[in-house]
């Protein structure tokens, strides 16, 4: 780890100048995912800015009935909140199936999002193997070698990483918008807008402008949200990254789907909006022949690499078992 | 020296009943200290730097830089460290992997270059990123797999000889009713104790005081003399607190070696530390086996050929071979029998034993390869294992000293409830999951080595019994004082027990099972021959009456026979053939492992080694790049090791085992529980799903394919 | 610019105040361990992945590991060091002391500290992963054996002594003042 400089500025307008005037300052919130890089070699930044004493932490309804999460809000007050857990509740059970009850609480909403892939060429401390997103340029290992967990959708030959956030598959599914802070003012994104297609330019996550800061995450009214569920597979029982995962809504009346939310984890470099599912299944009827369908219609695209094409049948299989059980619970 | 073979006589209700840990107390409190936990006088901190290519020569290694950072004291390299012993032999023979820093090649990515040494650790950490080392790197094979060219089956070892045979395979198996023909792998695994290893060494007062992780004080006192040229007398070794063993911590490591050469060359306190990512290059792991077993019977499952072949990996700088092959020798009998381990030496980092080394992955193919067999004669599994018992050693011909694995199976069964277990396959669901049943059996060799202890009485009625024992989570502290205080016929509470110092003499290794057996001996010994004194009274003198025991002799004069530990396995899983998710239900394991001296402590131990089995099956693997030689998940979010959420109820109880020929009666039960419980694990998830998994660990992904290749074929 | 890479800070540890010069790439853990004398905290992993340096900050668990020193100042910081009352043990160390909830002992103070955390969160109506009603109106979920798993899940033990731990961790939740509804299936 390299010496830097460090600061906790109490008014979000002085970090933003403390980010804006230094091109190795970075942002630290909960440090669970940059303090392990910066271990690691991958990130040397000079200068941390501590968000700790900004006020950003705050979960509150919004007059339309949606939420809004400060940036600097913890992942496990987040899955705690009532908001959540009666109104999103696939977004509290996406939070929960995250990492392990310390990280979560060191976690924010914010770092959640910019976290970086979890990929083993990515993250491996002083090594020789290429990869674009860690060394530009470099090339990819992982199209070669090691690529059980990574992407089957819209993954280019520089890149097959992908985001390992399990909440950023649920805020998506819902439409989240992402709100930031530049020294010239505030803008938003919404959250399938945040991260940049791989492209040739993998190590450019994000479409944030330069020195920005993310300050919350602005979650719309949807009245779907609330029959909705977050199912993930993984290695082991709990603490682990995905295989895959799904975050599912749906708004079932006298057996049409009225409405239907539908995002997929660990299958790209960002979490995977399924519109061309949702589009198949809106207006038709809710069973598993339709839902089966749908997946299969959505994963049409999947280019799989030679190792991870179980994740295919993964999917389709996640996608039926959660839309019928939401179907299913929707009829009682 | 006594030689008493009279049974032990339980006159304080030491032995046999649950003592809670004697150091308990310390480490729930984290008063407990561990090596990296002991503070020094101007302590500095060393920092390892390894090689980032998998074959080559150092180039060179910028130092000049480096040395000019804040804090930084030294820059340790090939071209200016101490020299060692160049024909160093150990306490397990020659080990060329302790040559740190003797030359410039390099035989595997993350092979020790440098040691950088400062004030602090984060200045010895920067340093050491900020150090530029150049190779002349070479083409490397780390690639893994049958039939590699470069294979071959050791000639002369010592201890399980790599092949053995007996009758004529081809031909049995020629005149078999049945025969199963299957091939299995295992994965890499790493160790991985909770406690990276760890030194401080320091020299005071003409001694090389040091303060290591590791299974064995004195072996590793001893080897570090050996190593260094030193007189043995001039070191000190200590390791109160162990965090964890399973036979990475019974060698000299990088770390011991670096600590005492920076001690040294700076005359001052230096502790070195492996970060996680160390761990996963240089402390050894278990190798990645490729096994083949060949299975012939009669129509009644009666074995006729049986050949076992195991594939292993080594290093390029020491030969060390996982003995899976040797797993059936003693368990099962067949009239052509033969058992063969190969290695093949790659560009890896070396192999070493770790926990049932050879059993565990050995009893993992053999396992599961009775219970196809079983399945093929339509016989249950443990009616199969009662049609093949034998009477003496199948390969050695000698005498069994117990075997009680039937009435493991029989009490097992019971308890599991097995009886009336519908045997075809793939057949029960609960909701998304299919459930299944499976079950294997379980051996480990029960050695001895040999050990000296000390035990004194003192005036106010107390005693001190010293031994260089290590324990390492195993509860040796505790068992070792139930034990004296058995042979001294008092209570516990009066008997301080003094361990894991090389100066209390020479000890066998927290290792092979063969801990406790081998240093109980002894304790027990010197506890009673100071008894034996004292009833002869005459008082105790001020400074204590103080007899030592030395079971050298003793452990010769053990008849040889066939000893072992014995336990039947028992697993119920869920598998959901559409997501590839594994659950493991319950676990059971009936074991007869001759005297259990603490019940609380050996339940543990033993549903340890089950859990170990539940993670080889499911989780553990390191993943190599062969393009880069190195491993693409060194660290525990991408190695998994089982978490509290993957480990069901599990249950381990025991049978008595009794063997009066044995003055100590106590088998060793570190190793045990490992043996066999992956293959349970396997065979349930056969039961549960109709497909038969050879290859571990059963990942989701080999669970979805396996479901995929079975639609294609319908 | 010469702005330093180490600061002066308080860090408030079991109760105490300790002000000290920490540079800035300090870990928490290294503080504790290195500087304070506090080696209870152990260091497993050092990248957030084991579990064996939790401590509470704030009566909440967090990784020391992961924990920059300097930004810890302001901040309580408990320690298993911190657990125990004087000479008497906290329910939670005495189950395991009792039930054998750890072999080497090396995990032992972060699945204590996880432990003490996890008491306090379900009291507080959190759920986890294996929750299956979400609802706040569902009220706490019964702390069964599954749910203990789960919470415990960030703290692992090579030992495996994971069973004796989720009963320790169970008798030490029915020890709890006023405790009626946990459930130990």
């Amino acid at each position: 780890m390299r010496e830097f400089h460090y600061r906790r500025p109490a008014r979000v307008s002085d970090a933003l100048a403390l980010l804006g005037t230094d091109p190795g300052a970075r942002p630290l919130a909960g440090g669970t995912n940059l303090v392990d890089l910066m271990k690691t070699g991958v990130e040397r930044p000079a200068l941390l800015v501590d968000l700790r004493d900004l006020p950003l932490d705050r979960i509150e309804a919004t007059p339309d009935g949606g939420l809004r999460i400060g940036a600097t809000a913890t992942n496990s007050d987040l899955a705690a909140h009532p908001d959540v857990r009666r109104r999103y509740p696939a977004l509290a059970q996406a939070v929960l199936a995250g990492a392990s009850g310390q990280v979560r609480i060191m976690a924010t909403v914010g770092g959640n999002l910019l976290q970086r892939t979890r990929c083993g060429y990515f993250t491996a401390p002083a090594t020789t193997t290429a990869c674009n997103k860690r060394a530009p340029g470099s090339g990819c290992a992982a199209i070669a070698g090691e690529h059980r967990n990574h992407a089957v959708l819209g993954a280019t030959e520089h890149c097959v990483a992908v985001h390992p956030s399990d909440m950023a598959v649920a805020l998506t599914a819902f439409d989240a918008t992402v709100t930031y802070e530049t020294a010239d003012g505030t803008g938003e994104l919404p959250l399938a807008g945040l991260y940049r297609p791989v492209g040739g330019t993998p190590h450019l996550e994000t479409a944030l402008p330069t020195g920005a800061l993310i300050t919350g995450v602005v979650l719309p009214p949807a009245p779907v949200a609330a029959a909705s569920r977050y199912r993930k597979v993984r290695e082991r029982a709990s603490y682990a990254f995905a295989i895959g995962s799904l975050a599912a809504a749906l708004d079932v009346r006298d057996g049409t789907v009225r409405d239907v939310r539908l995002a997929f984890g660990a299958v790209a470099s960002h979490p995977w909006r399924a519109r061309r599912a949702e589009r198949a299944l809106t207006g038709g009827p809710a069973d598993a022949t339709a839902f089966a369908a749908a997946a299969d219609a959505e994963l049409a695209a999947a280019r799989p690499l030679p190792h991870n094409g179980h994740k295919l049948p993964l999917l389709r299989t996640l996608a039926v078992a959660v839309l019928t059980e939401l179907a299913q619970e929707a009829a009682r | 020296m006594t030689t008493a073979t009279t049974p032990p006589r339980p006159a304080t209700g030491a032995v046999g009943t649950s003592h809670i840990r004697l150091e308990g107390r310390d480490k729930v409190t984290g008063a407990a200290r561990y090596a990296a936990d002991f503070p020094a006088d101007g302590l500095a901190h060393g920092w390892i730097v390894v090689s980032t290519v998998a074959r080559g020569r150092i180039r060179s290694v910028a130092d000049t830089p480096v040395l000019a950072m804040p804090g930084v004291l030294a820059v340790l390299h090939h071209g200016n460290a101490p020299r060692l012993k160049e024909d160093f032999s150990g306490t397990f023979g020659p080990d060329a992997t302790t040559q740190i820093l003797q030359h410039d090649r390099v035989p595997h990515a993350g092979w020790p270059v440098a040691l950088v040494v400062a004030e602090t650790p984060e200045q010895a950490r920067e340093a050491a990123e900020s150090l530029t080392v150049t190779y002349a790197t070479e083409p490397h094979d780390v690639d893994f797999r049958p039939g590699h060219p470069a294979a071959y089956t050791p000639e002369a070892r010592p201890v399980r000889p790599a092949a053995a045979e007996k009758g004529d395979v081809e031909a049995e198996l020629a005149a078999s009713d049945v025969v199963v023909d299957a091939r299995y792998t295992t994965a890499e695994e790493h160790h991985n104790p909770m406690e990276p290893h760890a030194a401080l060494a320091h020299w005071d007062g003409g001694r090389l005081d040091v303060v290591d992780t590791t299974q064995g004080a004195h072996a590793t006192a001893q080897d570090l003399a050996r190593l260094f040229g030193l007189d043995p007398a001039a070191v000190r070794l200590r390791s109160e607190h162990v965090g964890g063993g399973f036979g990475c911590k019974a060698q000299v490591r990088a770390h011991l070696v670096l600590a005492v050469m920076a001690a040294t060359l700076l005359a001052r306190p230096v502790r070195v530390a492996l970060t996680r990512a160390q761990t996963f290059t240089l402390i050894g792991h278990r190798s990645a086996t490729a096994q083949r077993v060949r299975l012939g019977a009669g129509a009644d499952g009666r074995l006729r050929a049986l050949e076992h072949t195991a594939l292993s990996a080594t290093s390029t700088v020491q030969e060390f071979v996982e003995t899976s092959a040797a797993y059936g020798r003693s368990l099962y009998d067949a009239r052509g029998h033969r058992t063969v381990d190969s290695v093949v030496p790659l560009d890896i980092p070396t192999p070493t034993y770790m926990r049932a080394p050879g059993e565990a992955p050995g009893s993992f193919a053999l396992e599961c390869a009775l219970d196809e067999l079983a399945e093929r004669c339509g016989i249950d599994p443990i009616v199969l294992r009662g049609r093949n018992e034998p009477a003496v050693g199948p390969v050695s011909g000698l005498p069994f000293a117990g075997r009680r694995l039937l009435d493991c199976f029989a009490e097992g069964a019971r308890r599991f409830g097995w009886d009336g277990r519908d045997p075809r396959p793939g057949v029960r669901r609960d909701g998304r999951w299919l459930v299944g049943t499976g079950t294997a059996a379980a051996t480990f060799f029960a050695g001895a080595f040999p050990a000296t202890a000390s035990a004194t009485a003192h005036p106010d009625g107390t005693f001190t019994v010293r031994i260089a024992a290590a324990d390492i989570g195993t509860g040796a502290r505790t068992a070792l004082t139930q034990l004296a205080a058995e042979a001294l016929e008092v209570t516990p509470g009066r008997v301080r027990l003094l361990i894991a110092d090389s100066d209390f003499g020479a000890a066998w290794v927290a290792g092979g099972s063969m801990g406790t057996r081998s240093w109980g001996w002894a304790v027990t010994l010197a506890a009673r021959d100071l008894r034996e004194r004292l009833a002869l009274g005459g008082g105790v003198p001020a400074d204590g009456l103080t007899v030592r025991s030395d079971t050298t002799q003793a452990v010769g004069a053990l008849a040889a026979r066939e000893r072992h530990s014995y336990g039947a396995q028992f697993a119920e899983v869920a598998v959901d053939p559409g997501t590839g998710e594994i659950r493991v239900r319950r676990m059971l394991g009936v074991f007869a492992a001759g005297r259990i001296v603490n019940p609380l402590t050996a339940r543990s131990q033993l549903t340890g080694g089950m859990i170990w089995g539940l993670s080889m099956a499911l989780h553990e693997e390191a993943v190599r790049d062969t393009a880069s030689g190195t491993l693409v998940n060194a660290d525990l979010a991408g190695y998994h090791i089982a978490a509290h959420a993957d480990v069901p109820a599990v249950e381990a109880d025991w049978l008595d085992d009794p063997d009066p020929e044995d003055p100590v009666g106590i088998k060793g039960i570190g190793e045990i529980g490992a043996v066999g419980s992956a293959a349970a694990i396997a065979n349930a998830v056969w039961h549960a799903t109709g497909v038969r998994h050879r290859n571990l660990p059963i990942r989701p992904d080999r669970v979805l394919t396996a479901e995929r290749d079975r639609a294609g074929h319908r | 610019m010469t702005a330093p890479t180490s600061s002066v800070i308080t860090l408030h540890i079991n109760g105490e105040p300790h002000t000290l010069t920490v540079d800035h790439r300090t870990t928490l853990l290294d503080a504790l361990r290195e500087r304070l004398g506090l080696t209870g905290t152990k260091k497993g992993c050092d990248h957030g992945q084991c579990g064996a340096c939790t401590v509470l900050l704030d009566g909440r668990r967090a990784l020391a590991c992961l924990q920059l020193a300097v930004a810890t100042e302001g901040r309580a910081v408990t320690t298993v060091e911190g657990v125990a009352d004087g000479d008497r043990l906290h329910p939670v160390q005495q189950a395991f002391l009792e039930l054998d909830g750890y072999q080497c002992g090396y995990c032992t103070p972060g699945q204590i500290c996880s432990a003490l955390a996890v008491l306090e969160e379900h009291a507080a109506g959190w759920p986890s992963a294996v929750t299956a009603d979400l609802r706040p109106e569902a009220g706490p979920p019964a702390l069964t054996d599954d749910e203990i798993r789960e919470r415990m899940s960030g703290n692992l033990c090579r030992c495996a002594a994971y069973p004796a731990i989720v009963r320790a961790v169970a008798r030490a939740a029915q020890e709890r003042p006023g405790e009626s509804g946990t459930v130990a299936a």
